[in-house]
Formats: C-alpha cells, structure tokens, sequence
C-alpha cells in the first residue's frame, strides 16, 4: 500500500478518517516498510469494516495484516450492542479460537539436542497431523455435549491434561454462554474423529529454544530462561469450527438483509447482536472456543507423554493459551464511558496489560503473555500486553508473521523437500506428511516476525520478552 | 522446484488457482455452469494433493440456494464436508443444476496419506472473489477463496 494514502503521527499509527459510508476511521499499527509490503486490499477489507453497523472508535489492523475474506488478517473490531452493534461470523472466521499455547519444560537445549531426533519422531508419531489422520478418540453424543460445554475440563476430567492448566487458559478454560443445542448434527459429525488431531495449513508444533531474552524481570516471572526449552502448539477447533462458520455465514448473508443491513462484501455476513440468529452464533461460536480449548489441551496431554518418556523425572507447566480468532463480551473505555463491547479478533491475540483482573495472581504484575508464531525456519516471539494497548487497539496485539507471499507463489519458488533438508542443516528438524505443504509454509513466504513484533512494540500493544528459536516442528 | 506449468492435473484453460494472501483462489471452466462447477471442484481436490485419485466410490449429494454464485459456494462446502466426514479425497466429479438445486455425484477413494501425500485441508469456501459469470469467450467461470 502506499503510505501517503494515510496520516502517521508517530511512525506506527497510520489512519484514514472516514469517508463515505464508513462510520468509524481505519487504524493500521505497522512500520512504513510493513505498510509498503501490504495489499491493498488490507485497507479495502479494513474500510469495509468500518461500515458495519454499531462499530466503536475504530476498525484497528496489526502489523501482520493481510487481506482475508471479509475481514482482513489481523483486523480488531468491536460492536455494542445497544446502539445496533453486530456480531459477525466472517469477523471470527472459519478456524473459530484457532490459537497458540506454550508449555514449559524445564529442560535446557544442551537435554534435547541428544535425543533431538528421537523427539521429533515421537512426537510425529503421536500426535496426528494434516489431511488423512486419525484421531484415537471418538466421541459420542454424550461426550460431544460435554466437551462443548466444559472445554478443557471436559479434557482434563478424562485425564488428558492437568487441572493446574486452567488459570493458564484464557476463560479459565471453559467458555462460558456455550449453547451446545446451537451446533448442527453436521459440525459434530466433523469433529467426531477429530479430537487430539492438529489439523494441516499452519498449524503447528513445536520443540523451540529460548533464544533471546529482552526483557529479564517478565521473562522471569513467565519462567523464560536463555537456552531454556519449551513447546509450542498453534491450532484451533478443527472440523467443528469450520462447518459452525460455514453455516452460520450462509444464514447470516440472507439474514442480514431482512435486517436491512448492507453488507459491503458477502464474506462481511453478521446479525445483530440482539437477534435470534446473533445470540444463536453466540452460543455456537463459544462452544467451538471449548472444542479448540480441549483439543489444545489434549495436544498438551500428548506432547507430555511423549517428554515423561524421555525425561521421566520432568513436568511440564503451561505458560499460557491464548486464542485469535474469536469474538468476546469486554468491558473497555470507548467515548468517555464503559461499555460491554463484542469485540472481534481475526488474526489478532488479545493482549490484557498488568493488572487486570482475569489474569492469574502470578501473571497480573506483569500482563498477559502473548504468543506470536513466526515461521519454521525464523523463530516465534513472547510478548507481554502493555497497559497502552486498552486504548490503541481494546488490549490487542499481532498473532504471527503474517505471510508476504501465497501459497501459489511459495509453490513455484520452494520445494518441500529441500526446505526440510536446509532446516535439517541448521538443526531445525522437520516432520510433516507432505512436502508440499512443508513448500506451502516455506519460511520465505511470511514477513520478518521480528519487524512485526518491534513494530507491535513500538505501537504500545504488546512488549518483547524473548524470542524463541525451533528445534523440532511437526507440520500437518 | 516445482513449476505449476509441470502440475499433472493442472489442464490449461480447465481450472486454475489464483493467488490469496494465506488461501487459495480456485476457479474452473466449462461451457455451462454446471461443467465449471465440476472443474472448480478438480481444482478444489488440487489444493490438497496432485496424486492420482481412484474413481472406486461414489457418494451423491444435493444442495440448493438462492443464487448460482451462494450455490457454488454451497457446492464447494458440500464437498469439504463429504471429504472431512469420510476421510475421502475425491477425482471425480458431476453436476446438473436445475432451478437452483443442485445434484452431484462425487468419485473417490479413502486418504492415503503415502500415495496422496495430503497438503492443507480446506475449511471452507468463502464470498470472497466469489464470481459464476459468462466470460466473454462464451465459455462458464466459477470462482472463490477457500480458506485452509
């Protein structure tokens, strides 16, 4: 995009104030050259969002933006319900509570390194990845229901995973408001077989060593220490989310416009929050958050197993799980008052600063950690949310690297194979079903992480405190 | 390296997939909407693998909506659905359209995951780049994102 389409007071803030139908002005947090790589079509995206009705202050977009389908990559919206505000299915999009969870192990690089390639063919071994594999659990109707309403309690009562995880899951690890009764037959048929499994695109996990520390006091209360190992797991609610946002975004297209509301793109398809259909996806979206929350949880549970075996004597904590694709009641400061806002985040983490309240006593002097995962060759980031992020962007901060190029074009440029090969050579080991999908995700195809996360930085919406470099990834 | 020229399945001029930032465009040919609908569905099976997919099952489906641009997205994630659900890839495909209904039959075989080599899985298709159009050749257009 050029940068002359917008105003930047500060180097990060760039703005576009409203025109035309747009009710609300376009914020993008990102450095000149991360808007100078952007599509156009983030700005297109992000300007259509800012003409949906009861939108507050601002449609903000993150430094990892890139165009969509309806909402851009990155984009941050809230609505309020008692002046028209909507809720969107395109606007949590088809991954619904896709996110990142990572665990620490304890473990220093110098433990791993010897076993390094055993792990990795453990881990490969265990925990089903991309098209084709099988989950070991099946659920029934009965079980369905529950975990649909417990989330990782549900997980963590059938012994996939540890009760001390809760105050490290967002929500405490159950959605609450989940309605099961608004889940079709079909979205359960999807996820029947699919519990335990990480999905393919890119997801992830990983075996990553902390690289470097920025910031030594939150590293510390996070339990980052130099050269210390952790493990890393980016996926969401599988099957089931994807058929909830499927038929909910084909009902709300027609809806919308009974309720006279016009959609600038289809793929922009909402209801208002006060309606029949809006509370209905409400009650279908919070109970896919508690689908991904458990299946998180249960890759945790697999990934445990898998290091007991190896270092029997080991336990490993969770340090945090955060979700970015969703849709949450908050309470912010907008236009001089509080409000009970519904803010969506695509591609967008929230980033809660010190001090408040949901955080767990041993997080709240510090913030929230905030999980960015960067590609599989450069490394992923842990911030930590800043009290400034609540007015730039209602406590939001980037979610990944963001790609700069498609999977089309990293096809033609990368082979799979070489790219596991390269990696292999610079102790980065790889394990994936397909090679193409390895070339797909070639590290090449997404945006300097660390542009993006100095960026967030210097935006205000999150602080760096270590990055994270990968020993072992398992790609679906 | 793998040039898309060199793509076995990939017949010029019958489907195609166009550049999304994260996701894939597909877009298939034909000369009525139905034909393109088929060929958009190829190119749907070649976001996840370019390995020859067996014909030796096949499962009916029928799907309806208001329009033929909501129909082909319909037709798409009927598709994706019956792919998750039977843990099937599918080669295969025919369609008849008759007063925005919908009646396809799909030619397949279960995942194997040695010979497929199954790339991503797509979640849905989306209203994004959604066009059914007459090009001016004559010839039937069918195209969207689907997000993976």
């Amino acid at each position: 995009m050029d940068p002359a389409r917008f105003t930047c007071a500060d180097g990060t803030t760039w703005r576009v104030e409203p025109s035309g139908t747009m009710r609300v002005p376009v914020i993008i947090y990102a450095d000149e050259s991360l808007i100078r790589d952007m599509d156009d079509k983030v700005f297109e995206q992000a300007a259509n969002v800012a003409r949906l009705p009861g939108i507050v202050q601002a449609c903000y977009v993150m430094p990892d933006a890139h165009w969509g389908y309806g909402f851009p990559i990155g984009g941050v919206a809230a609505f309020d319900p008692d002046r028209g505000g909507v809720i969107s299915a395109g606007g949590v999009g088809f991954d619904i509570s896709c996110g990142v969870r990572t665990m620490l192990t304890g473990l220093s690089a110098a433990d791993i390194i010897p076993v390094q390639r055993q792990i990795a063919d453990s881990l490969f071994h265990q925990i089903p990845a991309g098209v084709g594999s099988e989950s070991a659990i099946a659920l029934d109707a009965a079980e369905m229901e529950a975990m649909l309403a417990q989330g990782a309690h549900w997980a963590v009562a059938r012994g996939w995973g540890e009760t001390r995880d809760f105050e490290r899951i967002e929500e405490q690890g159950r959605m609450a408001g989940a309605r099961p009764d608004c889940v079709s037959d079909r979205a359960r048929e999807r996820q029947r077989r699919e519990m335990g499994t990480l999905g393919s695109g890119n997801h992830y996990l990983e075996v990553q060593a902390v690289a470097e520390i920025f910031d030594t006091r939150v590293a510390s209360v996070f339990g980052l220490a130099p050269d210390e190992i952790v493990v890393t797991i980016h996926c969401g609610s599988r099957g089931l989310g994807h058929q909830i946002g499927t038929e909910f975004l084909k009902e709300m297209v027609v809806t919308a416009k009974e309720a006279g509301i016009a959609l600038p793109d289809r793929e922009l398809a909402c209801a208002p929050i006060n309606s029949e259909i809006g509370q209905r996806y409400l009650g279908a979206m919070r109970a896919a958050i508690n689908c991904a929350l458990a299946n998180r949880e249960i890759l945790g549970h697999y990934v445990r197993r898998v290091f007991a075996h190896f270092f029997p004597d080991n336990e490993l904590r969770l340090l945090f799980d955060v979700s970015h694709n969703t849709c949450k009641v908050e309470r912010h400061l907008a236009d001089g008052k509080w409000r009970d806002l519904f803010v969506h985040r695509k591609g967008a983490t929230r980033a809660l600063g010190p001090d408040h309240e949901s955080l767990p006593a041993a997080l709240r002097p510090v913030g929230q950690p905030v999980l960015i995962g960067g590609s599989m060759g450069t490394g992923s980031y842990v911030l930590v949310g800043e009290a400034t992020s609540e007015t730039k962007a209602f406590s939001s901060a980037c979610h990944g690297a963001g790609r700069a190029l498609s999977r089309h074009a990293a096809l033609k440029q990368w082979s799979g194979r070489k790219i596991v090969d390269d990696l292999a050579s610079r102790g980065i080991l790889i394990r994936s079903p397909s090679t193409r999908g390895v070339a797909e995700e070639a590290p090449g195809a997404y945006k300097d992480v660390g542009a993006v996360v100095a960026a967030a930085e210097h935006a205000g919406l999150a602080r760096r405190v270590a990055r994270l470099r990968p020993l072992i990834c398992i790609k679906g | 390296m793998i040039a898309s020229s060199a793509l076995p399945a990939e017949q010029k001029g019958r489907w195609e997939h166009f550049p999304h930032d994260a996701d894939v465009g597909l877009r298939g040919w034909g000369a009525t909407p139905a034909e393109a609908f088929e060929q958009a569905a190829c190119a749907l099976t070649a976001v996840m693998t370019r390995a020859e997919v067996n014909p030796n099952v096949a499962v009916r489906l029928r799907c309806e909506a208001p329009d033929l641009e909501l129909l082909f997205v319909e037709w798409l994630n009927a598709i994706i659905y019956e792919m998750a659900v039977r843990n099937m890839l599918f080669g295969r495909f025919a369609v008849r359209i008759e007063n925005g209904r919908l009646e396809g039959t799909l030619w397949g075989e279960p995942v194997d995951v040695e010979r497929h080599a199954p790339a991503c899985e797509p979640k849905g298709a989306t209203y994004t780049a959604l066009q059914v159009a007459r090009e001016a050749d004559g010839r039937w257009s069918a195209a969207c994102i689907v997000d993976v």
